[in-house]
């Protein structure tokens, strides 16, 4: 209390810094803005590094433990760069009893990755998700943040291997 | 914003509307989203205008209008017409035949249990109003119960109202949201808080979202009659990160509302002042648990704490904290309406009002539904939802997500409402609803549960931790054919111990999903570990001889 306190630097001269601080801004810098400014970080550059983590700890004042603890504690938040698309399927109930288990499967014989990795030439992340909402239409499954119902495991293979032979 | 402004546009946006001779309402909430509901949309504006009809026509996105299997769904005013799995391809001929007959091979049939058995209240708009138009919302009444609050009620009287009601709190628990306001109330405080709970982490429940994506006023609204209520001036709303619809929407419509002085300072003139914050969630479950959902606006981790002291005296800040969940404060602005004696006419001895349920699973109409309490669970599985497809057998429904249990065929006769569903191992939950037929393992679908439970539990209190891991253990062994019955025992004793010593609901209701199988499905349990088979042939048990189902 009482040393003045000077906002430490961007860690670069990424513009994408300047959004990260307006929402740290709007919520006055105080700790509390810790997680919607993760969020942001996330939105922005796809994943949260250290240097992001330190950045905005220090600026909202908080320990880096606190920021990583928070980082880790939450499922939404990653500390790896995401592929360059991602297939996310869901594993909630109603998913779970339509079949979700045998699009997974799939998918992780396909690539060889299993759900939160990344294939070795950063193409595609493998993802599930707790509950997307659409189980009026499980199982579902989330192509590059399209969203498709009544998913088979045929249809789902189709869509990631359209991934593959476009960048091939 | 005076009163009588509010009037005016609200005729005004009516006089808007019905100029129109015809009025295409597309879903757009996620469901019909998914099946491809925008790109119909947009078909459906393009063909108006070439054929030169957008003077007649108006074509607007509207919220959740249920039967999410047959999305995506399209109603025709005034003629109430509406079409489902329609395509863009679909656009040409619904815009020819607006001043004929319906196309008839799109149809779907309105005159069926599904739209007939159910009765809206919280869902009343949805379908029917654009959520990204506040002018829509006041013209369907909107705003008109703050108002009434406002100039009329004093903040005691609207909590007798909420009192008379007797509605009660729609997140899973059913505690009387009038009690918990006048406890709020009470408390001395010149800061106070509301809390809206949009954490909907169930899986199988997208009621939330529904009213989110759909109608967000109606939230906002019930909102800030609660901050009159028990004296408060801000309100945040906590909502999924992983629902981005309901999140633009609700940004929109908090603007909105701000930018018509519905919210922000001197609302209608009087002295009380309200603001809402959006805050978003980041995936935990636990965060559905409202001191973990508190620590999570604080910018903390998800962990709950012990109570008391209960939000009510010491939450957000340190301060009195109301929380309620979304369809909680949905279910406000229609009891101030109409008055709390006309919910309290719906529903049960002590469970009022209507429930929204999402209905999903092996049954062939999966979507959204609003029913009465007290309704049949055979009437909204085998009515309303149209019985189990593909003539398989009806085998259990599940009720309240990881927190509920699984109710067999016996039972289905029991009236929904909180009290009949906990009798029988289960909870209202948040009203997630997912019917199984005879192709689930009863015990692997508790593995399923125990297994959510254990990566969801925060870890902060030991046999939530360590028991819901062991418990997951016990059943995978069961599972693969390698249980025994002293592992059945074992797995008893655990549901016990984890059920009256974890810190909070996420522990001391984990158990719940295989307590109630053990009861009810007990025999499934056995042929896993003696008969080392699966009846329904799900469990991978080495070496095991097949069952003919």
């Amino acid at each position: 209390m009482g040393t003045s306190f000077r906002k430490p630097v961007a860690p670069s001269q990424d513009k994408r810094w300047r959004i990260v601080d307006a929402t740290m801004r709007r919520l006055g810098n105080e700790s509390h803005a810790l997680i919607e400014a993760l969020h942001t970080v996330q939105e922005s550059f796809g994943y949260l590094d250290p240097d992001s983590l330190r950045y905005v700890a220090n600026t909202l004042r908080v320990p880096l433990s606190q920021a990583y603890g928070v980082a880790t504690f939450y499922h939404f938040f990653t500390l790896k760069p995401p592929g360059k698309h991602t297939c996310v399927v869901c594993t909630g109930t109603a998913c779970y009893i339509k079949g979700a288990g045998k699009l997974l499967h799939a998918v992780e014989d396909k690539l060889g990755i299993k759900p939160g990795e990344t294939t070795p030439d950063g193409e595609v992340s493998l993802m599930t998700a707790r509950c997307l909402g659409s189980c009026g239409l499980a199982p579902v499954a989330v192509f590059d943040q399209q969203i498709s119902g009544l998913m088979t495991p045929e249809a789902t293979l189709e869509k990631v291997g359209r991934w593959k032979e476009h960048d091939a | 914003m005076t009163p009588e402004e509010l009037g005016e546009i609200a005729a005004t946006q009516e006089q808007n509307v019905l100029q129109y001779k015809h009025r295409i309402h597309v879903c757009t909430a996620a469901g019909c989203l998914s099946s491809g509901g925008d790109k119909v949309r947009e078909a459906l504006a393009k063909e108006v205008a070439t054929q030169g009809l957008e003077k007649q026509c108006l074509v607007k996105g509207v919220g959740c209008m249920g039967l999410c299997a047959k999305g995506p769904l399209v109603s025709v005013k005034p003629n109430n017409v509406v079409y489902q799995s329609v395509t863009p391809d679909d656009a040409a001929d619904i815009v020819k035949s607006l001043n004929d007959g319906p196309v008839k091979r799109l149809e779907c049939v309105t005159e069926q249990p599904f739209f007939r058995r159910q009765v809206k209240i919280v869902l009343e708009n949805s379908g029917r109003v654009d959520p990204e138009k506040i002018e829509d919302y006041i013209a369907a009444n909107g705003y008109e119960a703050l108002l009434k609050c406002l100039t009329e009620f004093s903040p005691g009287e609207v909590i007798e109202q909420v009192l008379r009601s007797g509605l009660r709190g729609r997140g899973g628990a059913g505690y009387p949201t009038g009690l918990k306001w006048s406890m709020v109330s009470k408390v001395d405080s010149d800061r106070k808080y509301v809390i809206c709970n949009g954490d909907e982490g169930d899986p199988g429940a997208f009621m939330d979202r529904s009213v989110l994506e759909g109608d967000p006023h109606r939230v906002l609204e019930g909102m800030a009659i609660a901050g009159y209520a028990i004296g408060a001036s801000h309100g945040y709303i906590y909502v999924r990160a992983e629902y981005p619809l309901a999140i633009k929407n609700l940004k929109t419509a908090i603007r909105q509302a701000q930018h018509m002085g519905l919210l922000g300072a001197n609302i209608f003139g009087t002295t009380f002042s309200f603001n809402i914050d959006l805050r978003l969630g980041a995936g935990a479950f636990v965060c559905g648990e409202e001191t973990a959902l508190i620590a999570s606006i604080e910018g903390r981790r998800g962990s709950p704490r012990p109570r008391p002291p209960y939000p009510a005296q010491a939450g957000l800040w340190g301060e009195p904290t109301l929380i309620n969940n979304v369809e909680t404060f949905a279910n406000i602005a229609p009891i101030i309406r109409n008055g709390g004696d006309w919910f309290a006419r719906i529903g049960t001895e002590k469970s009022k009002g209507t429930k929204v349920f999402a209905l999903a699973g092996r049954v062939a109409n999966t979507g959204l539904i609003e029913v009465p309490m007290g309704i049949t669970l055979r009437e909204i599985i085998f009515e309303i939802g149209g019985g189990i497809p593909d003539g398989r057998r009806f085998k259990a429904v599940q009720t309240g997500g990881p927190s509920g249990g699984c109710i067999p065929e016996e039972f289905l006769d029991m009236p929904v409402d909180y009290e009949s569903l906990k009798k029988l191992g289960s909870i209202m939950g948040s009203g997630g609803m997912i019917v199984m037929d005879d192709t689930s393992c009863m015990v692997d679908v508790a593995k399923f549960f125990m297994e959510f439970c254990k990566s969801e539990s925060c870890g902060k209190c030991v046999p939530c931790r360590v028991g819901t891991y062991q418990m997951h253990e016990l059943l995978e062994r069961i599972t693969e054919g390698n249980g025994s019955a002293k592992d059945l025992a074992a797995l008893e004793e655990l549901c016990d111990l984890v059920q009256n010593t974890s810190l909070c609901g996420l522990g001391q209701s984990s158990p719940n999903p295989v307590l109630s199988t053990l009861r009810y499905f007990r025999e499934e349990y056995q042929s896993h570990v003696e008969g080392k088979a699966c009846p329904a042939n799900v469990c991978q048990i080495h070496g095991a001889k097949e069952v003919v189902a």
